[in-house]
């Protein structure tokens, strides 16, 4: 081994070196021999020895690849430990290497892979780094270096800087007097990102050797700000953040930078560039927080004065868009002011003395003298308006951070506002009830309305960061707090009397706005904080509570008082349990709730239950109070003596409904609240209908309306409950529904008051899920049957949802009452078959149902049509749970579906086809071809997976893939057109609701098909939905690839039959599809599709005349497609 | 044909906001809507210019303005501005126009292309070259301008 070793990396070592290589072989060399050295198959010494020719030889060219390899090698084996001799040696061989110059790169890469070892496997030694760090200030002239190499020697001397701390303080002034040298005049973002780190390095931790020379370093780096590209590339953003961090950094990293750093961001300050301040602004918010405020005193005044001319003097915002509805004063800050705020909000957190510039500014001091010019919001200008923004902003900014600060704003700013406003510190013998009328100053004063509210928002920001829900002593012994306290009840006063006053008649008043601003304001305040009594505190609350119940004529102030009510609602969810809740909810919650049910109001009912839902969602205690109304309004129109309800209360009953099963139901499910609400929901709908009775009033007989809101809010409450609930409900309602059909005699007779019963057991029992258990299921199964027969459509949803629940088998004790799928069905189809099976040699699967012979129990057609319907119901159901029997449904579907046929399967329908008129029958038909329909589309009403309904996926492809043969040889062997075209609704019905996928595996066959029963279906203008949906597979069949090959075979026909349609007169949509089904065509190969093409561009001439544009543009498109085929686009 | 170009630095100006009509929620299916200046506008704005990869309506050669439309007498007057007034680019643009508007409207249309009045040097010649029947039909034989013509349509079939 010893003797082969060398010649294999001395191989690797000549290929290296070799000028011809290439960069990715040099790569694997260098990979091979670390590889070597790893496995100790070779060592490091026995490596140099041999390498001696190459690291010393006069060649520069071969020295300088030989000294790179030594040093990529080096780099590789950061992990292996070394031994110190070989380190030191190393180490002081690439020192050395340091003034070859020609050879340079790779005594830096060396130099590098040392430096950084881990301490574990073997590191250099501080004077080792030094003599390193000697040698390159000695030698390394780094501006005269190419790119890549510069950034090498940064990152050398950043790795130095950060590694060797000990080395480099030795070396005291040299270092950064060397530093300078080498980085004056660096221009690539790369090596500037390793430069500003560099100087980053140096000012954290070499202050001592930095002090001569801070204003050099400066210098240069000073050029650099702001961070600019003059020649802006895409991608330079990136690029350009992050230099400019990184020189924040750098210029922040010490101190002893201030007095260079500070005047030279103030000066660019001024510069007239945006983003040049917005730098500016940044920086000097870092650098604030690193300096501290010893260092930023000297600079107080400077910074206000800056900050002063971009905030308030020219400042720089626009009105937001929304502004209206915000009181005409939510102003879109500039970038610059923005950051401005940042600043002027980093200064006064440092320092408490910066605060007493702005209060003493002069301009500031005039400008609330002042506020009398901007008495009347519509009367000042926009740059007033921004002027007074700022200045709140500027407020607002100084009173929140700290209590102290407060302090002194509220000291100075507060009497003067309070003057403004013309308010007194309210006496405490005056009247605590709020005078009717009261005096109030005619005019408000805006700006000092504005500036109040907002000065008042921003004390309750600070004491609520501080307060936390508990209670914090000495409030009450700040200033600000003591002179909140004087004026609190006349301020809420004047917010009350303004709401009250004229101003609220306008539309989006600005006064509105900050009224109920202000009182949503003084109502958040924490718990413990005394300036807001609960005197107020009530008063608040009631006057924005008899806005909501009664002014809806204003609707802005109405929508405004809601959100504020709200807002306050949301606040005291935080701290539960507190003087404030009780009293929010005597007041508000429950004045609210009352309304429901009140008829008095004025408020329109569908406001009062908005408004109800919203309070109620602010606390989940307060929205089962909202439910209990909601319940007591609901019972309240239920009793009313009358047989017929007023159409008044019916609409209201079916809003509160609405609100019910559409909000209240929704938001408990959100938070996952009790049970108890859908649970106490839907019994108290049975106990409503059972007191009825036992009061002897007659049965409800309510308009479609509110059954259908009832049906629903009943199949969502049922829905929501889980097994237990469901069981007691489906028990309770079921006594109800039986008791009175015991008192009728007559099962299922529909009578239309029985039928609002039956509706809405079928709702409970739609909404069960397959646990729950069933009781007297047979019973329950024959009143649905035969009120189905009577044409009761949610009967056939109840059945369909049974069939789909019913557990296959029964196990355990209970079997006596339970019901079993099998019953069930054989209870079903008994009923629909007939008793006489004199017929029963055709279809027999030897279940021992036999559907063939279905039963005519009357001979209306109407019942024949309930009957399909039922079945089509009860299919779904079936076919969902992946059930076999499903298919016997399908089959005397389709016998109803052919009772046009002569001589057919179903011999007993001859007497029936005789007695009907023809017409009949048809409809009798078309009924049993949609049935398909409701089994293969997905339904709201019923078997879903809201209702928990058992659903086997792919059941769709299932019923799809076992349903198209039989009508494939159904239709080939139907002579009739009639009955051609019955089947081909059905067909149609089922393809539009199978998934593609699907569809395309059989498209060869299905594609003739299609096109036949496009060409039936579009004689009747009625069927042009249908015509559609089957339009949509074609469609999806041409834009897949396993479709157009199918395609291709049927190319003339499909693009005869797509041209018939582009003329469809009766719907756009089939139009403009077929036209866009042309374009597809068009794709396909093109000796199959030329001869077609002067056909296509005949039609598509005259769809260009077509009456609706977007068939016109649709034809553009297919006319170009289809000329552009040919050589010769131009001749069309 | 031209060697070097004729607007060699020509202004460019923005693009018209696409708008979009508004549709009723419940639209009657047998109502008629009449081809108008906008649609007509729609079918020609993103032809490209013969010499720059610019838009007609990026130079604002046509504009929707210039655009008459009469649907019941199944007419249409286009009237664009060439560039520069001895463009001789004019002719190729016209033929451009005519050719997309001949593809895009029912063939009941009799489309009238012509030069703003005292925007081009030949005038008259121009107009009377770009409504003769016989000479569109003849230019259409030539293969390099019915290139050319495809070439400026393609953006506007997008």
């Amino acid at each position: 081994m010893e003797t082969r070793a060398p010649v294999q990396w001395i191989k690797h070592i000549e290929q290296y070196v070799k000028s011809s290589a290439t960069p990715s072989q040099q790569a694997a060399s260098v990979d091979a021999v670390a590889t070597l050295i790893k496995n100790d198959t070779l060592t490091l010494e026995a490596l140099v020895r041999g390498m001696e020719m190459y690291l010393t030889t006069t060649d520069s060219i071969i020295r300088s690849r030989g000294i790179l390899l030594l040093g990529e090698i080096l780099e590789q084996l950061t992990s292996k430990p070394l031994n110190s001799t070989s380190i030191s040696s190393l180490i002081g061989f690439f020192t050395e290497r340091l003034a070859d110059w020609k050879a340079l790169r790779g005594a830096i890469v060396g130099c590098l892979a040392l430096l950084r070892r881990q301490n574990d496997s073997g590191i250099v030694t501080d004077s080792e780094a030094k003599a390193v760090a000697q040698s390159y200030l000695q030698n390394l002239q780094v501006q005269s270096l190419g790119q890549h190499d510069r950034k090498l020697s940064f990152q050398l001397m950043e790795c130095l800087l950060d590694r060797y701390p000990g080395a480099i303080e030795d070396l005291g002034d040299n270092i950064v007097y060397g530093i300078c040298e080498a980085i004056d005049g660096e221009k690539d973002p790369q090596c500037l990102l390793i430069v500003f780190r560099i100087v980053e390095i140096l000012g954290r931790s070499y202050s001592g050797p930095l002090e001569e020379f801070e204003g050099d370093l400066l210098e240069i780096l000073g050029s650099y700000f702001p961070i600019h590209f003059t020649h802006p590339k895409g991608e330079d953003d990136g690029v350009k953040r992050e230099l400019s961090r990184a020189l924040m950094l750098a210029f922040a990293s010490t101190p002893i930078f201030e007095p260079f750093v500070i005047p030279l961001l103030l000066e660019k300050l001024s510069s007239s560039l945006p983003s040049a301040k917005v730098e500016s602004l940044r920086y000097l918010s870092y650098c604030t927080t690193e300096y501290g405020p010893y260092r930023m005193a000297m600079h107080d005044e400077t910074l206000w004065s800056c900050l002063k001319e971009v905030t308030y003097i020219s400042p720089q915002s626009t009105l937001a868009m929304e502004s209206e509805s915000m009181g005409g004063m939510n102003f879109q800050e500039s970038d610059v002011m923005k950051q401005a705020f940042i600043l002027l909000q980093e200064v006064i957190r440092q320092s408490g003395d910066f605060i007493s510039l702005i209060i003493g500014d002069n301009d500031i001091l005039l400008f609330l003298n002042s506020l009398n010019q901007y008495k009347e919001f519509d009367a000042i200008p926009v740059q007033d308006k921004q002027r007074l923004h700022a200045v709140g902003h500027i407020l607002t900014t100084c009173a929140k951070p700290s209590v102290a600060l407060c302090n002194k704003v509220f000291k100075s700013v507060f009497p003067l506002l309070m003057d403004h406003l013309e308010l007194s510190v309210a006496k405490p013998s005056e009247n605590s009830y709020l005078d009717e009328d009261c005096v109030c100053p005619v005019k408000f004063n805006f700006g000092a309305l504005y500036l109040c509210v907002e000065l008042l928002a921003a004390c309750r920001y600070m004491t609520v960061s501080l307060d936390n829900c508990t209670s914090v002593p000495g409030f009450s012994d700040q200033t600000w707090c003591a002179m909140l306290s004087d004026f609190s009840k006349s301020l809420v006063e004047a917010f009350i009397s303004l709401l009250r006053s004229s101003v609220a008649d306008k539309p989006q008043s600005a006064y509105v706005y900050f009224g109920v601003k202000g009182l949503q304001v003084l109502a958040t305040f924490p718990e413990s904080f005394p300036p807001v009594s609960k005197s107020i505190y009530d008063k608040i609350l009631l006057e924005l509570v008899s806005i909501v119940t009664s002014d809806c004529s204003k609707a802005f102030l109405w929508t405004l008082a809601l959100k504020a009510l709200v807002e306050i609602g949301c606040f005291i969810d935080k701290c539960p349990d507190s003087e404030k809740a009780v009293s929010f909810e005597s007041i508000v919650v429950e004045k609210i709730v009352s309304l429901i049910s009140s008829d008095d109001s004025a408020l329109p009912s569908s406001l009062k239950l908005q408004a109800a839902f919203e309070i109620g969602a602010t606390r989940k205690v307060f929205m089962l109070t909202v439910a209990q109304g909601l319940d007591e309004a609901i019972n309240t129109i239920f009793s009313e003596k009358n047989d017929h309800w007023n159409p008044e209360s019916d609409k209201l009953m079916v809003k509160l409904l609405d609100t019910y099963s559409q909000k209240v139901l929704p938001w408990f499910l959100e938070i996952g609240g009790p049970e108890e609400i859908p649970l106490n929901f839907a019994l108290s709908i049975w106990d409503m209908i059972e007191n009825r009775r036992s009061l002897n009033l007659n049965p409800l007989e309510p308009t479609s309306d509110v059954l259908g809101a009832t049906m629903t809010a009943m199949k969502k409450a049922v829905g929501s409950c889980s097994k237990e609930s469901q069981e007691i409900i489906i028990n309770k309602a079921f006594g109800v529904l039986f008791s009175r059909l015991q008192q009728t005699h007559n099962l299922g007779n529909s009578s239309g008051r029985d039928e609002w019963l039956t509706s809405l057991f079928a709702s409970v029992v739609i909404a069960l899920r397959p646990q729950t258990n069933i009781p007297n299921g047979k019973m329950i199964l024959q009143l649905f049957i035969i009120s189905l027969l009577n044409g009761h459509i949610p009967s056939a949803h109840a059945l369909g949802s049974l069939v789909n629940k019913l557990p296959l088998e029964i196990t355990g004790m209970d079997s006596s009452r339970s019901f079993s799928l099998n019953e069930a069905l054989d209870m079903i189809f008994h009923n629909f078959i007939g008793t006489s099976r004199y017929d029963n040699t055709s279809v027999n699967d030897g279940s021992g149902v036999n559907i063939s012979s279905l039963r005519l129990n009357t001979l209306r057609i109407q019942s024949e049509i309930n009957t399909v319907i039922g079945l089509a119901w009860i299919g779904k159901g079936l076919l969902m749970r992946g059930h076999e029997k499903v298919k016997d449904v399908t089959m005397a579907l389709l016998s109803f579906l052919m009772l046009d046929r002569e001589a057919a399967v179903v011999k007993q329908f001859q007497n029936l086809i005789e007695e009907f008129d023809e017409e009949d029958v048809h409809r009798l038909m078309i009924c049993a071809g949609d049935a398909f329909c409701i089994i293969m589309s997905d339904s709201e009403e019923c078997l879903n997976r809201t209702y928990h309904a058992i659903i086997r996926p792919l059941y769709k492809q299932r019923f799809f893939s076992t349903i198209m043969p039989i009508f494939l040889s159904l239709v080939v062997k139907s002579e009739s057109s009639l009955l051609r075209s019955m089947l081909y609704r059905a067909f149609a019905h089922v393809l539009s609701d199978t998934p593609t996928t699907a569809i395309l595996l059989e498209a060869k066959k299905l594609l003739p098909m299609l096109l036949d029963c496009l060409s039936m279906l579009s004689k009747d203008v009625m069927n042009k939905k249908i015509i559609y949906n089957v339009l949509l597979v074609i469609s999806g069949i041409l834009l897949e690839k396993n479709g157009q090959e199918a395609a291709v075979e049927n190319a003339p026909s499909i693009v005869d039959q797509l041209i018939e349609l582009t003329a469809y007169s009766h719907m756009m949509a089939v139009r403009e599809t077929a036209i866009q089904c042309l374009v597809a065509v068009s794709e396909l190969p093109h000796a199959r599709i030329y001869p077609l093409r002067t056909k296509v561009l005949r039609a598509t001439s005259k769809a260009l005349d077509d009456p609706k544009r977007i068939v016109r543009q649709e034809a553009v498109r297919c006319r170009q497609a289809w000329a552009s085929i040919a050589t010769r686009s131009l001749h069309f | 044909m031209v060697s070097g170009l004729i607007n060699a630095n020509p202004i460019v100006y923005e693009k018209k906001e696409r708008r979009t009509r508004s549709t009723p929620a419940d639209v009657d299916e047998y109502a008629v809507e009449a081809i108008d200046q906008l649609e007509i506008f729609e079918h020609i704005r993103d032809i490209k210019d013969p010499e720059h990869p610019y838009s007609l309506e990026e130079l604002k050669v046509i504009s929707e303005d210039a655009i008459e439309v009469d649907d019941k007498h199944s007419y249409v007057r286009v009237t664009f501005t060439p560039t520069v007034e001895h463009c001789s680019m004019a002719t190729v643009i016209g033929l451009c126009l005519r050719v997309k508007l001949m593809r895009s409207l029912p063939p009941r249309y009799k489309v009238d292309i012509r030069v703003a009045p005292g925007t081009h040097a030949t005038e008259a010649a121009v107009n009377k070259q770009l409504n003769d029947k016989e000479r569109v039909a003849a230019a259409l034989e030539n293969p390099n301008l019915v290139d050319m013509v495809d070439e400026c349509l393609a953006p506007s079939y997008e």
